[in-house]
């Protein structure tokens, strides 16, 4: 039984069709061509289109200590509750400070915008509070923030941070396109350390890598380096690389 | 059946009237059911509709851009659009707010009542992490509700304070003062440490440890603590140095507390607000923290 000959130009295409519904390699690749054509209408001139590669000035890569502090943040999940990403909306704009710029995330392998705001977003976090605010914070939130439904990170004071890895973390962040220079990372354990120290001989050389890295104590233990010494140095860094008093909206809109 | 065999298509199944695709398995036949006609039409018209929002909507990327659309609309644009509205509709109420000195403001009941407005708004998106929600703050963070002011509570030294903080590094014009670390750095032992402490406490009217040397203490006051605090303990707003004699206290008066802090020192930060908030906003919260209690 066959059906009419109406359906004969149908049925060609049909018989065309056939050799990817019976050859799954064939399949694969149809499947691979059709994805990448979306891929590269969508994706591709991100990296080319002037206006979502606008450079910004004031961004620098993260010091050593912050980029400790950074791989903290993520290894507790921080973005699981808080967004880095303040959108281009009025009530954000108002509550949160000027809305993020793609260049404020290019030394972020891999971003940190999160997708729920349990609690607040952190995009400008850095200098809103005082690092004594971060450490009561950090060890029992609702002592300040009665409301508050955060987990305390008091551990992160006891842990020492580890300085051994830290040389290996800015390669693979080179690796993914932050430009460490060599000399960044043979002095990353030594700028760590002189970021959390306070009066330590080697600060005027981590200003110079790093144009007006925060140094001081930030876990009130000057003794020690401990991980909430790195978190803290992190948060206090947040959107404060950019002066918005000098950015110009105008000549960006698009 | 030979899997390999080229299966008939087009039969039509018996028992539904439906053509099958001509696959068979173990005798089941496959049937070839047609989308149905309000999904199909639904798709084509979601088709249909991609390519209105092409001609209207920002959209193909091309060599040196991206098409723009029609109506020309652009996020960044739509936001500046949005803030400048909002200054617009704020400018009719805020004008005066903007231009007015905090004298004025105070005299006019009309600015008075927009500066309390927007500055509650902003001492709850701002200052209540730290003060607290009623400003009543906490141990370290100073209670506004109280006539007790560190740096003092007049309108233009609150303003000040407000604009560039205290102790912040990053701000030539913060206010600054540091309570040395009296025990920790070796300028006073442990024993001297306990004598002031106990002297402190008496200045403050509260009891003292019988066996403390209250003498001695008030000598070590006189010598050590008083260039900051003054002869009777009452404090310089000048230098940010706390009012001892009160009951009023910023980390608690009784003995260990007091003895933590002569050995340890003190040094609190607020953040400067000038950078990241407008004058206008450090103005209304500028009223707004004069008026919770103690403004002087």
């Amino acid at each position: 039984m066959s059906l009419s000959n109406a359906a004969g130009p149908r049925r060609s295409l049909w018989s065309k069709h056939k050799i990817f519904e019976t050859n799954s390699i064939i399949l694969i690749i149809g499947v691979l061509l059709v994805i990448s054509v979306g891929g590269l209408v969508e994706i591709a001139p991100l990296f080319y289109l002037k206006n979502t590669i606008e450079t910004v000035e004031g961004m620098r890569p993260y010091t050593p200590l912050e980029l400790a502090g950074r791989a903290i943040y993520v290894r507790e999940g921080c973005y699981n509750c808080h967004s880095q990403m303040i959108r281009p909306l009025r009530d954000e704009v108002e509550r949160y400070g000027h809305y993020s710029l793609a260049a404020e995330s290019m030394y972020d392998k891999p971003f940190q915008w999160g997708s729920k705001r349990i609690g607040p977003d952190l995009a400008r976090v850095g200098g809103k509070y005082s690092d004594e605010w971060h450490r009561l914070h950090l060890e029992d939130p609702r002592l300040i923030v009665p409301q508050s439904i955060m987990p305390g990170y008091g551990f992160l004071f006891r842990n020492e941070l580890p300085l051994g890895e830290i040389g290996d973390e800015m390669r693979a962040n080179r690796a993914g396109g932050v430009p460490y220079t060599d000399e960044m990372i043979a002095a990353a354990r030594t700028d760590l350390k002189a970021q959390a120290t306070p009066d330590h001989p080697g600060q005027d050389d981590l200003a110079k890598r790093y144009p007006k890295a925060q140094a001081r104590d930030f876990d009130g233990d000057p003794g020690r380096i401990t991980e909430a010494d790195a978190l803290i140095a992190y948060l206090q860094v947040l959107g404060t690389f950019i002066d918005f008093k000098l950015y110009d909206d105008k000549a960006n809109i698009r | 059946m030979d899997p390999h065999h080229e299966p008939h298509s087009h039969e039509i199944d018996a028992h539904t009237g439906i053509a099958t695709t001509g696959h068979e398995w173990d005798g089941i036949r496959e049937l070839n059911t047609p989308l149905p006609r309000w999904w199909l039409g639904i798709f084509y018209a979601t088709i249909v509709w991609s390519i209105g929002y092409w001609i209207v909507y920002p959209s193909w990327p091309l060599i040196s851009g991206a098409t723009r659309g029609v109506i020309g609309y652009a996020t960044r644009a739509a936001i500046a659009d949005d803030m400048a509205e909002l200054q617009a509709r704020r400018a009719s109420q805020a004008a005066g707010l903007t231009q007015a000195s905090l004298e004025q403001i105070k005299a006019d009941p009309n600015l008075f009542r927009i500066a309390m407005a927007q500055g509650k708004a902003a001492f709850g998106d701002n200052c209540v992490a730290c003060h607290g929600v009623g400003g009543a703050g906490g141990k370290g963070f100073p209670n506004l509700n109280d006539d007790d002011w560190l740096w003092g509570g007049t309108p233009d030294a609150i303003q000040q304070t407000l604009q560039h903080g205290i102790r912040v590094a990053t701000d030539s014009d913060t206010r600054i003062s540091q309570m040395p670390a009296f025990g920790r750095d070796g300028i006073l032992k442990r024993d001297e440490i306990v004598a002031v402490a106990n002297h402190v406490r008496a200045l403050a009217g509260l009891p003292t440890d019988a066996k403390a040397d209250l003498a001695r203490g008030r000598q070590i006051f006189a010598d050590t603590c008083a260039a900051c605090h003054g002869p009777q303990g009452k404090g310089n707003q000048e230098m940010g140095a706390p009012n001892l004699t009160d009951a009023i206290t910023l980390y608690g008066m009784d003995l260990p507390t007091i003895t933590e802090t002569i050995t340890n020192g003190r040094g609190g930060v607020m953040p400067a607000w000038g950078p990241r908030l407008d004058p206008t906003t450090i103005k209304a919260l500028t009223v707004y923290v004069h008026s919770l209690g103690g403004g002087q």
